[in-house]
């Protein structure tokens, strides 16, 4: 009777203690992310600041009858479609190069992952002078006899914006990989290959399955980073971008400047959700690839 | 048999060459323009960047890697004569260098309580932490935006530097490092008599010396590039970040604007130079959202 009673002020103690050493973090995160998220809920079911009007799920309405919002969404969500693939397929061709036996592996691994270092707003200067319609990447399609094309007028925009979305961001999905690729078992490779297996069969039938909790997490990784692709297409183009480039941050950004609660709180509210609802996905995608690899 | 390996070797090689060239060009590109005259940027850049005021316009956009003449004029333009843009590197200075250094210090206190003591509450409460890490700015703006102007923070640096401070990454990275620490060491540490604050500073920070740099390397890039909160939190265009200023550069002072990008990117690229192993420990421990 005594011990457990022991046994119950220790648990308690250990939870003060915790709690100490949390405090700090978790009273940051409630006073500026979770406090005021209550009220983005909220403020996306009322009519307005003033009159304060429970109105459910109007606003919500409203947002998927909104020219704006929708072009943005299908923008953000085409351009998704176009990148995430990419972003996780050159990466894995990347980290399978670097781990055959070549020269200068390291100094290769170093060049492919520097671009990450560089600020955005540095390089756009760059992007500005090659695809500019007197741009470099023109003068070299006229050598070719290509016509010219105006790739940040256009409906070529999304691709450049692509171009530097995947400058950015391959090198850290390839780090990605190949610290997947270094945990598969090495005897499993050594039994391939005395079994004179091809490079081929090894990719698919071991690497690749080993692989498929790595392939699933940079798969939402590069999902959410598509997400704020806003910050290139911005820097490039500027507020008012082409209308294919014009992304969901655009929108908020617009919406801020008229301070239309409503309008930013209930899409707030919906890109809240789809994430969460990705994030789950990952969860369980995470569990039933780890079980299969492991088992 | 071994001809063709070899050819395939080969081949393997001049695809990562090709690649390197690739990933590399933009960055050297910017460095090397930067050290042109300015005379020398309109001829070549002209077409592109023209301006109404008149000025040199050539014909032709010709891009180049190696100046005519090395100069560092445009340097002296834009950090010498003119204070205004050493005024923006101190804006971005004096908003990442505190998010970083408080970002891990808080992290490293909370990482340590979900190292040391697991429960139902904190690991959801590290669960929470996980989602709030992924959620895009579309969705934690709004939110830091609101509690800016109740505090009346709003178009002040606090409104960047606050909600930074608190951002749970450090927290879920640091947490999967702290983990790999040998639980006997806290064990044999407490039989010794040490407190909890004893263990966290005396074990546990020593050993994590490596994932904390690797850490600050991570935060760092990510708000020296940080552009969606100085546009939403900071109207005063007086205090924007370098980040949000270089793209409002005027067309007419190009040369400069390559310049300035180039001192832009000098710390992260030293940070880079100095901490790449570090770096790369660190990202290869993201690689998954379980703790």
């Amino acid at each position: 009777m005594k011990r457990r009673g022991l046994q119950l002020s220790d648990r308690q103690r250990d939870f003060l203690q915790s709690m100490c050493f949390l405090s700090p973090s978790l009273l940051g995160v409630c006073l500026f992310f979770i406090l005021p998220f209550g009220v983005v809920v909220y403020y996306s079911m009322i009519d307005g600041v003033g009159s304060r009007n429970f109105v459910l799920l109007e606003n919500f309405v409203k947002l998927f009858h909104n020219a704006a919002f929708l072009m943005a969404a299908k923008n953000t969500l085409s351009f998704s479609v176009l990148a995430v693939p990419l972003a996780v397929v050159l990466p894995i061709v990347l980290a399978l190069m670097l781990e055959s036996r070549i020269p200068l592996k390291s100094q290769f691994r170093t060049f492919f992952l520097s671009p990450m270092m560089v600020p955005v707003a540095s390089v756009v200067l760059v992007w500005q002078v090659l695809f500019n319609y007197n741009g470099t990447v023109n003068e070299f399609l006229l050598l070719f006899g290509a016509d010219k094309v105006d790739w940040l007028q256009s409906d070529y925009c999304q691709v450049v914006v692509l171009i530097l979305f995947l400058w950015k961001n391959l090198g850290y999905n390839m780090i990605l990989f190949m610290a997947g690729l270094s945990n598969i078992p090495r005897e499993l490779l050594e039994v391939a290959d005395v079994e004179g297996a091809s490079e081929t069969y090894k990719f698919f039938a071991i690497k690749l399955r080993y692989l498929s909790p790595t392939v699933l997490f940079v798969t939402i990784l590069s999902l959410i980073n598509s997400f704020k692709v806003f910050r290139e297409v911005y820097l490039l183009t500027g507020d008012y971008p082409f209308e294919k480039l014009y992304m969901l941050q655009h929108f908020m950004n617009n919406t801020f400047r008229n301070l239309d609660y409503q309008k930013l709180s209930a899409a707030a509210v919906i890109m809240a959700i789809v994430m969460v609802l990705l994030i789950a996905l990952l969860f369980k995608a995470e569990d039933w690839f780890g079980k299969d690899v492991e088992g | 048999m071994k001809k063709k390996r070899l050819f395939g070797r080969g081949a393997m090689f001049l695809l990562c060459a090709f690649f390197a060239v690739a990933f590399l060009l933009p960055t050297v590109l910017t460095i090397t323009n930067s050290f042109m005259s300015e005379a020398e940027i309109k001829s070549n850049y002209g077409m592109i960047f023209s301006t109404t005021s008149g000025g040199y316009v050539s014909e032709t956009v010709n891009l180049k890697f190696i100046p005519d003449k090395v100069t560092l004029s445009q340097y002296v333009t834009g950090l010498i004569k003119s204070p205004d843009y050493l005024i923006k590197y101190w804006n971005s200075l004096i908003l990442v260098v505190p998010i970083v250094v408080f970002q891990v210090a808080v992290a490293s206190v909370a990482a340590y309580s979900f190292t040391r003591w697991r429960g139902k509450i904190r690991s959801g409460i590290f669960f929470f932490y996980v989602i709030l890490m992924l959620m895009p700015y579309q969705v934690t703006l709004v939110p830091n935006y609101l509690v800016s102007q109740w505090l009346g923070l709003l178009n002040t640096r606090w409104a960047i530097i606050l909600p930074g401070i608190f951002a749970p990454f450090s927290v879920f990275l640091l947490t999967k490092f702290m983990r790999r620490i040998p639980y006997s060491l806290i064990e044999s540490a407490k039989v010794d008599g040490a407190g909890e604050w004893e263990i966290f500073t005396r074990i546990c920070l020593p050993q994590c010396r490596s994932a904390l740099y690797s850490i600050a390397i991570l935060v760092f890039i990510d708000y020296w590039n940080m552009v969606e909160q100085p546009l939403i939190l900071l109207q005063d265009a007086d205090s924007q970040p370098l980040s949000v200023f270089l793209s409002s550069i005027n067309a007419g002072e190009i040369g400069l604007a390559f310049a300035l990008a180039t001192v832009y990117m000098v710390p992260s690229l030293l940070l880079f130079l100095h901490g790449e192993e570090y770096l790369v420990e660190g990202i290869a421990n993201s690689g998954s959202v379980k703790g």
